[in-house]
């Protein structure tokens, strides 16, 4: 487990290349900064200046070795490596609010804005006019896309909304792939194409994440609840409230656990049972600092009784590794079906890296299925 | 000065009913939502606590039956004794702590004499149970108590 800490202002958003020696963060402002790790430092390498708004989505495709960045003045734009420097090729979205979160396709031949203009745009490359197009998807979304994930199949995309939704729509492309095999999500999948819409959770849906067969989908959402539905004839959600503050993103790593963080900036792990359609909660994931035990004079008791009414003797100091808000985690090492390493950054501009192995056996009632 | 500023009815237009991207609530059908029966809540207290707490009218639009359902909810909690709170909280499931913080913070909307005190400590029992996450889930529900 390793902490970083890169700035002191919020890091909106990450992502790693291929074998996980650089990483893409955007420092709160209109740049993408490219870090690069030499022994235990980090060393800035390179600087993207293009976008004329804060970049709110940034993912790179480990394949092409191409980053696709997003941001509040409407634009997408999609960097190749040339040489030494990264050249940006703008990307025309026909949007006209701010894009809120950008993903690569698996096959990394379509990528997919979700916007604040309440649709997702999916774009994909075409040869002809050497030029990216997008196609929208508008029904029946109501409001901002805040998050997207794909599923495997290159196909379907799970879409976390501020209308209290999580749908998955299909994102087919004829021009680009072949017709798609069904799934468990449904075998009719022309473009745009509701396959799945959530009910019962209310709040905004701040993370989605598909797991590592495309058979489950989970989401967290702001009425601190976190989800998982799970695809078939008819599909099965099960969901729990938790006592904790709204959690921000989610992950799967395993086919059943979940690790998600939000605002109380440390990770937990959820677990998903299939057999009885149900979600527990399986730990918090931090590594707790052993504070020291100090004795609380008579007067201080009083003191702490006038001026915060309580007589405990907490300190206001949080106790985790992140001292803000965790607004993104990423796997490193394992993808979802067996992650060893994942990654955190947050409000207060740090990065963590976890490591399950560790984890597990740092808390002893931890079972990651 | 031009003609048009005579009259001036165009203000009283409410121009958010007119916008196309205005959202819209699934609507959910109230159906027999009437809220907790009054009569039956004078009895054993812990009973009544339940009985108040069945039925909420989360989807009826109907102001009077809320309500109806509020006064008679906050009827059984200052009725309560202090040291039986905890244990009346305890009692009850999940979806329950959350429908009795949504009616204690609907209590607090409107204090009289002495409802703030005895809300004040059900929320500090319900919150030891529920934790922020009641409280979050208050304030996000689109269907309020």
């Amino acid at each position: 487990m390793s902490y970083h800490s890169f700035l002191l202002e919020p890091i909106s958003c990450h992502a790693w290349n291929k074998d996980r020696t650089q990483i893409a963060l955007c420092p709160n402002n209109h740049e993408v900064h490219i870090y690069k790790k030499d022994g235990n430092n980090w060393s800035k390498i390179h600087v993207l200046k293009e976008h004329n708004g804060q970049v709110t989505g940034i993912d790179w495709a480990p394949e092409s070795n191409r980053i696709v960045t997003c941001g509040t003045d409407r634009n997408a734009y999609v960097w190749t490596l040339k040489g030494d420097v990264w050249k940006p090729t703008l990307v025309i979205l026909r949007i006209n609010r701010a894009a809120r979160c950008v993903k690569w396709s698996p096959k990394e031949n379509k990528f997919a804005v979700g916007s604040g203009s309440r649709l997702i745009s999916v774009c994909y490359f075409e040869q002809d006019n050497d030029w990216w197009v997008c196609k929208h998807i508008k029904k029946p979304i109501r409001s901002t896309i805040l998050c997207l994930d794909w599923h495997p199949n290159n196909i379907l995309l799970a879409a976390g909304s501020c209308d209290f939704k999580c749908r998955i729509f299909s994102a087919y492309i004829k021009e680009v792939e072949e017709k798609p095999a069904p799934t468990a999500w449904g075998s009719k999948m022309p473009f745009g194409e509701v396959m799945f819409e959530s009910t019962g959770t209310s709040g905004w849906v701040h993370g989605v994440c598909f797991s590592d067969s495309g058979n489950r989908v989970a989401w967290a959402s702001h009425d601190s609840t976190v989800a998982v539905a799970e695809g078939g004839k008819t599909a099965v959600c099960a969901s729990l409230t938790s006592e904790t503050l709204p959690l921000l993103c989610v992950t799967f790593i395993t086919e059943n656990s979940l690790v998600a963080a939000g605002h109380d900036c440390y990770p937990v792990l959820f677990v998903y049972d299939s057999n009885k359609a149900a979600m527990s909660f399986g730990g918090k994931l931090d590594v707790p600092k052993q504070s020291a035990q100090k004795g609380m004079t008579a007067r201080e008791r009083f003191q702490n009784l006038d001026k915060k009414a309580t007589t405990d003797s907490k300190e206001a100091v949080l106790e985790s590794v992140h001292k803000n808000s965790i607004s993104q985690i990423s796997i490193l090492n394992g993808g979802k079906a067996q992650c060893a390493k994942f990654c955190t950054t947050g409000m207060d501009g740090g990065m963590a890296i976890w490591d399950v192995k560790t984890l597990e056996s740092a808390m002893k009632d931890l079972k990651i299925v | 000065m031009a003609k048009n500023t005579l009259s001036s009815r165009f203000r009283k237009v409410d121009i958010d009913e007119f916008d196309e991207n205005k959202f819209v609530d699934d609507h959910d059908e109230a159906a027999d939502q009437q809220g907790p029966d009054a009569v039956e809540i004078d009895r054993d207290m812990m009973a009544a606590l339940h009985i108040a707490l069945r039925n909420p009218p989360i989807n009826s639009k109907n102001p009077a039956i809320k309500e109806r359902a509020q006064a008679a909810v906050l009827r059984v909690l200052t009725s309560f004794k202090s040291s039986d709170i905890e244990p009346a909280v305890k009692s009850l499931d999940k979806n329950g702590v959350d429908l009795l913080m949504k009616y204690i913070y609907k209590g607090f909307e409107r204090p009289t004499e002495n409802s703030s005190a005895i809300l004040l400590q059900w929320h500090e029992k319900a919150f030891a149970v529920g934790g922020l996450g009641s409280i979050v889930r208050v304030m996000t529900a689109r269907k309020t108590v």
